[in-house]
C-alpha cells in the first residue's frame, strides 16, 4: 500500500517546515522509523520519520523549501505497489493517515493526478558557476532558493541572496558579490556587514518569525512592571568556588546555576510568581521549571530545566550544560523547551549591568540577570569591595502585584547573598 | 492577441500565441517577415554566400582546382537573393495558416481599448496589442546625404541593385557596412570603408576589429576608421565626399554612397500618443521588464522595444511576451547574452563583454585565446583567419565575454552562448569533448589557454 509522507506538525506551534536535508532519496528504500528527512521547524531542527515499509517516491519538496503542516512531502510505495496516494493536503495533525486513491493506470511507479511532480527534489540544482562560487564562499545551496529554469540555483540567485534583496542586480554587477557563509544569518556585526552595501534585508528563518510573533504577544497586550534590586554575591562566590573544589572532575557549577536554583526556591516560597495567566484564569504552578534562555544562532531558546527546585546544583549545572548545547546545535525536542513556568535570561557574561526580559507568555514573570561586578559596599559600617549583581524582574502585572513581586525578590536575595538559607 | 508587424518578433510572437491557445491576429502593411526576411539578413546572406563563392573559387588553384576566368554578375546574385527571400516570406506565410493566426495586410494604427485599424475595420483584442512595427534605414541628411535612392542608396536599394557600382562608400561600419564592403568587393566594386568611431565594427572586440581591418586591407578595400564625412555632393552618376580623418581632410568620388550608419524605429503615424504609448529620449517605446508599454494591455517587441536592434532579440521578446500574457512563467530574457554576429569573411560573433568592457567594470579576468591557423580543420580548408577569444573571471572561471573571428564564427558562437546562458565556467566547456578535427576545437583550446593548459599550441 502506498503511504503518504505529510510535512508533520513536529513542534507544537509550527505551522511550516523547512526541509534541511532529506536523508533519503528517491528510489531509497526506507524502513518504519527510519529518517526520512531534517525538518527546521519554528523551534528546532527535527526528524521527519518514515511511517511505513517501501520505497521513497515523488519527493516533492526539495532541501531547503519550506512547506505547510500537513503536505505531503512524498510518497512511500510498498512492495508491488503500482497506485499512489492523491497528493492531498491532509489534516495538520501528527500521525497523518495516508489516504489512498484510485489505482491510476497501470504504469510502474502509477500516475498522480493533478498538480504536476518534480522528478526528484532531493537534488539540488544548481548551475556550474553557482556550485563553483557556493563551494568556495562555503554556502549551502540548498539554502537558497533557485529561480533558473526548474528552480536552479544561479549565480544571481547568490548575489541576491548575499544581499538580501530579490531582482534588480544588473549583470555586470559582478564585483559586488557578497555571499553569507553561515545558512542562517548570524547576528551582524559591523565587520561581517556587506561590502558597500547600506543594509541587508534576511528573510525570517523560522526561529525568528516565531520569535516575532510571540514577543509581541509579549510587550504589548502584557502589563510589564519591573523591579531592580542589587545583589551581593559575595558569599555566593564563595560558596560556588567551593563547592567546584568539591566538585573536582565531576563538573562545574556556574554562577548561573546558582541563580536558577535560588530562584526555584524562591518561588516554592512565592507561589503567586510560579502561574500562567491563562486569559480567564491563572494557573497556579506547583511544580517549578525554570526556562532557561539560551542564546542560539539567529535567535534564542529558553530550554526547561523540570523540578529545578527539587535538584542539586551540580544536576542543575549538567542538564544546563547539556540543554544550552542541544539548543545551539538545534536539536532540542518539544518537551524540552516547552513547559516552563518562570524563566531566567543572563546577559551577564556580556557585561551588562542591569536590562529587563520579556515575558514569555503565559508565565506571569521573567528574571533579568546583569553582570557580576566588584563594587564598593558598605559592609559592617567597613567600606569595601564587594561582587555585586544586579537583577531585575519582569512581572505581568494582571498576575503579580508589585508588593508579590517585590516579597519574591527579596527572599531571592536573601537566598542569593547567603547561600546557606536556599538549606532551610 | 493582435500583433503589429509581421517581422521575426511579431511573426514569431503569433506563433506563440497561437500555439498556446490565444486567438491571434498579425497585421502588416508589407510582406511577412519585415525587414529581416525581406530587405535584412536573410537576403544578404544569400549574397554573402555569393561572394563567397566568387572568392573561393578565384582562390580555388592552389586547392588543385581550376575553373578558369571568374566572371561575377551582381544581377544574377540580387535574383537569386529575392527568391531566397520570396521563400521565406512564404514560409511565413505558410506558418501563420498552419497556427491558424489571422493575417490582416494593410497599415495598422493603434487605437485606445486595445483596438487596432487596419482601413476602416477596427480589431479589439482581448488580451494585448504587441507593438512589433520594427526599424528602418536612415540616412544623414544633416550633411548632405540625403537617400536618393540612385547615388545615395541604403541597404533597401542596394539590396535590387542589377549591376555593382563601380566604386562605393559605405558610411558605417557596423554589421550591415561590413557586410556590404564584403558583398561589393567581391563583386569587383572600389569599396571605401567609412567609420566614424576609432575602429570598424565598434561595438566588437577590439582584437575582432583589428583583425578584420587587417583582413580588409589585405584585399584591397580601403578603410578609413576615426573619420568625419564633412560634406556630401550627390550628382547624376556620382558622389563627392569630403572625409576628415587623423587630422587630414580628403575628398573621395565615388560611383555611389551605402549608408549604413545607424536605423531609425518606425513608431511614427501608429497610434501611439493616442493610447498613451512613451518613447524614451532615443526615441524607443518605453516598456517595464515585463515588455509592457506605458500603456496597460501595449506591449512592444523587437527593435522598437529598445536595443540590441536584433532579429534573434526580437523573436525572444515575442515568445516572452506572449507567455506571460498567457500566464506561464517565461525564462527571462538575459539581454547580457545576446550573441551578436558580422557574417563578413572571416565571420565575427561574440558574446557578452568584450575585453575592454572586462577592463572598465574592472573585472579580474584571464583571456584565453586561440588562432586558427593552429587548428588542423582550419589549415585543411585554408580557412586559418582569426582566432577565439575567451575573456574568463579569474576566481571562478564564468564566462565573462566571447570573441571569434573566422570562417564558422556564426556557427561556433552558440556553444558559448549555451554555457552562458546555464552558467558553464570554461572548464565544463573545456571538458566536452569536441571532435576532431572542428573549428570547435579551437573553443575548447581557448577555453584550456584561459586555464593556462592550452595543447595544440
Amino acid at each position: 500500500m502506498a503511504t503518504n509522507v505529510y510535512m508533520e506538525a513536529l513542534s507544537p506551534t509550527m505551522e511550516e517546515g523547512r526541509v534541511v536535508k532529506w536523508h533519503k532519496r528517491e528510489g531509497d528504500a526506507v524502513k518504519t522509523g527510519e529518517t526520512l528527512a531534517e525538518v527546521e521547524t519554528d523551534k528546532a531542527v527535527m526528524d521527519l520519520i518514515a511511517r511505513a515499509d517501501g520505497v521513497l517516491r515523488q519527493v516533492t519538496a526539495a532541501e531547503g523549501q519550506t512547506v505547510p503542516v500537513g503536505k505531503v512531502v512524498a510518497v512511500i510505495l510498498g512492495p508491488g505497489d503500482t497506485s499512489v496516494p492523491a497528493p492531498a493536503f491532509a489534516p495538520p495533525a501528527p500521525p497523518p493517515r495516508p489516504a489512498v486513491a484510485a489505482t491510476m493506470g497501470s504504469g510502474e511507479r502509477g500516475a498522480v493526478p493533478s498538480a504536476p511532480v518534480q522528478a526528484d527534489a532531493t537534488r539540488v540544482k544548481a548551475s556550474p558557476l553557482a556550485r563553483r562560487i557556493a563551494k568556495e564562499a562555503g554556502v549551502d545551496l540548498k539554502l537558497v532558493t533557485g529561480t533558473g529554469p526548474g528552480g536552479r540555483v544561479t549565480k544571481r540567485d547568490l548575489e541576491t541572496a548575499g544581499r538580501g534583496e530579490r531582482g534588480a542586480a544588473s549583470p555586470a554587477a559582478a564585483p559586488a558579490v557578497v555571499l553569507r557563509s553561515e545558512p542562517l544569518p548570524a547576528p551582524r556585526s559591523p565587520e561581517g556587514a556587506g561590502a558597500g552595501a547600506a543594509y541587508d534585508d534576511v528573510p525570517l528563518t523560522q526561529i525568528r518569525k516565531t520569535i516575532a510573533k510571540r514577543l509581541v504577544t509579549s510587550l504589548g497586550p502584557i502589563p510589564h512592571f519591573f523591579l531592580t534590586t542589587e545583589v551581593d554575591m559575595e558569599r555566593a562566590a564563595e560558596a560556588r568556588d567551593a563547592l567546584n573544589k568539591q566538585l573536582g572532575d565531576q563538573g562545574k557549577v556556574s554562577y548561573n546555576d546558582v541563580i536558577v536554583k535560588a530562584t526555584a526556591l524562591a518561588l516554592v516560597k512565592h507561589r503567586a510568581c510560579n502561574a500562567w495567566f491563562m486569559d480567564d484564569h491563572i494557573r497556579y504552578w506547583n511544580e517549578v521549571h525554570i526556562g532557561m534562555a539560551v542564546a542560539v544562532e539567529d535567535g534564542l531558546i529558553t530550554p526547561v530545566i523540570r523540578n529545578a527546585d527539587r535538584k542539586s546544583l551540580a544536576e542543575i549545572g549538567r542538564e544546563a550544560r547539556e540543554l544550552a548545547e542541544k539548543a545551539r546545535i538545534r536539536r532540542l525536542q518539544p518537551n524540552e523547551y516547552t513547559g516552563s513556568t518562570f524563566s531566567v535570561s543572563n546577559l551577564g557574561m556580556f557585561e551588562i549591568d542591569q536590562f529587563t526580559a520579556v515575558i514569555n507568555p503565559p508565565e506571569a514573570g521573567i528574571l533579568a540577570i546583569g553582570s557580576i561586578v566588584p563594587k564598593p559596599a558598605v559592609v559592617n559600617d567597613q567600606l569595601t569591595s564587594r561582587r555585586r549583581m544586579r537583577i531585575t524582574m519582569s512581572c505581568d502585572h494582571r498576575v503579580i502585584d508589585g508588593a508579590t513581586g517585590a516579597a519574591f525578590l527579596k527572599t531571592l536575595k536573601q537566598m542569593l547573598e547567603n547561600p546557606l538559607v536556599m538549606l532551610l | 492577441m493582435i500583433i503589429l508587424g509581421g517581422g521575426p518578433a511579431g511573426y514569431v510572437a503569433a506563433i506563440r500565441s497561437a500555439q498556446l491557445g490565444m486567438s491571434t491576429a498579425l497585421v502588416e502593411k508589407d510582406k511577412l517577415g519585415g525587414v529581416c526576411v525581406n530587405i535584412g539578413c536573410i537576403p544578404t546572406k544569400a549574397l554573402l554566400h555569393s561572394a563567397y563563392l566568387a572568392t573561393v573559387i578565384r582562390d580555388s588553384k592552389e586547392f588543385g582546382v581550376e575553373a578558369g576566368t571568374v566572371k561575377t554578375d551582381y544581377g544574377i546574385a540580387m535574383q537569386r537573393s529575392r527568391k531566397v527571400s520570396d521563400q521565406n516570406s512564404k514560409g511565413v506565410e505558410f506558418l501563420m495558416k498552419k497556427n491558424k493566426v489571422t493575417v490582416v495586410k494593410g497599415t495598422g494604427i493603434l487605437q485606445p481599448g486595445r483596438k487596432v485599424k487596419v482601413g476602416s475595420d477596427v480589431y479589439e483584442a482581448k488580451k494585448a496589442v504587441l507593438i512589433a512595427t520594427g526599424s528602418r534605414v536612415k540616412g544623414l541628411p544633416q550633411i548632405g546625404l540625403e537617400i536618393n535612392k540612385t547615388t545615395v542608396i541604403s541597404s533597401d536599394e542596394a539590396l535590387f541593385l542589377e549591376k555593382a557600382p563601380a566604386s562605393l562608400a559605405i558610411i558605417g561600419a557596423g554589421a550591415v557596412g561590413m557586410e556590404f564592403a564584403n558583398i561589393f568587393h567581391a563583386f569587383g566594386t572600389k569599396v571605401t570603408l567609412i567609420e566614424a568611431l576609432p575602429r570598424i565594427l565598434p561595438l566588437e572586440d577590439a582584437e575582432a576589429s583589428e583583425a578584420l581591418s587587417r583582413s580588409y586591407k589585405k584585399r584591397g578595400i580601403e578603410v578609413i576608421p576615426g573619420a568625419r564625412v564633412k560634406k556630401g555632393a550627390p550628382a547624376k552618376d556620382k558622389v563627392t565626399l569630403e572625409v576628415e580623418a587623423g587630422g587630414a581632410t580628403q575628398k573621395l568620388e565615388v560611383a555611389a554612397v551605402l549608408m549604413a550608419a545607424g536605423r531609425a524605429v518606425n513608431t511614427e503615424n501608429i497610434g501611439l500618443a493616442e493610447c498613451g504609448v512613451q518613447v524614451t529620449e532615443r526615441g524607443f517605446i518605453k516598456v517595464d521588464q515585463n515588455l509592457q508599454t506605458t500603456a496597460p494591455g501595449y506591449y512592444a517587441i523587437g527593435d522598437v522595444a529598445g536595443p540590441p536592434m536584433l532579429a534573434h532579440k526580437g523573436m525572444r521578446e515575442g515568445v516572452y511576451v506572449t507567455e506571460l500574457l498567457a500566464g506561464k512563467k517565461p525564462h527571462a530574457i538575459k539581454y547580457d547574452n545576446v550573441p551578436s554576429v558580422t557574417y563578413s569573411h572571416p565571420e565575427v560573433a561574440s558574446i557578452g563583454a568584450t575585453e575592454d568592457q572586462c577592463k572598465e567594470r574592472k573585472l579580474d579576468y584571464v583571456t584565453g585565446r586561440f588562432p586558427f591557423s593552429a587548428n588542423g580543420r582550419a589549415r585543411g580548408t585554408g580557412e586559418t583567419e582569426g582566432f577565439v577569444k575567451i575573456l574568463r573571471d579569474k576566481r571562478y572561471g564564468e564566462i565573462l565575454g566571447a570573441h571569434i573571428v573566422g570562417a564558422q564564427a556564426s556557427e561556433l558562437i552558440h556553444e558559448l552562448v549555451v554555457a552562458r546562458e546555464n552558467e558553464y565556467t570554461v572548464e565544463e566547456v573545456e571538458l566536452a569533448i569536441h571532435a576532431h578535427p572542428t573549428m570547435s576545437e579551437a573553443v575548447a583550446q581557448a577555453a584550456l589557454d584561459s586555464l593556462g593548459r592550452v595543447v595544440d599550441m
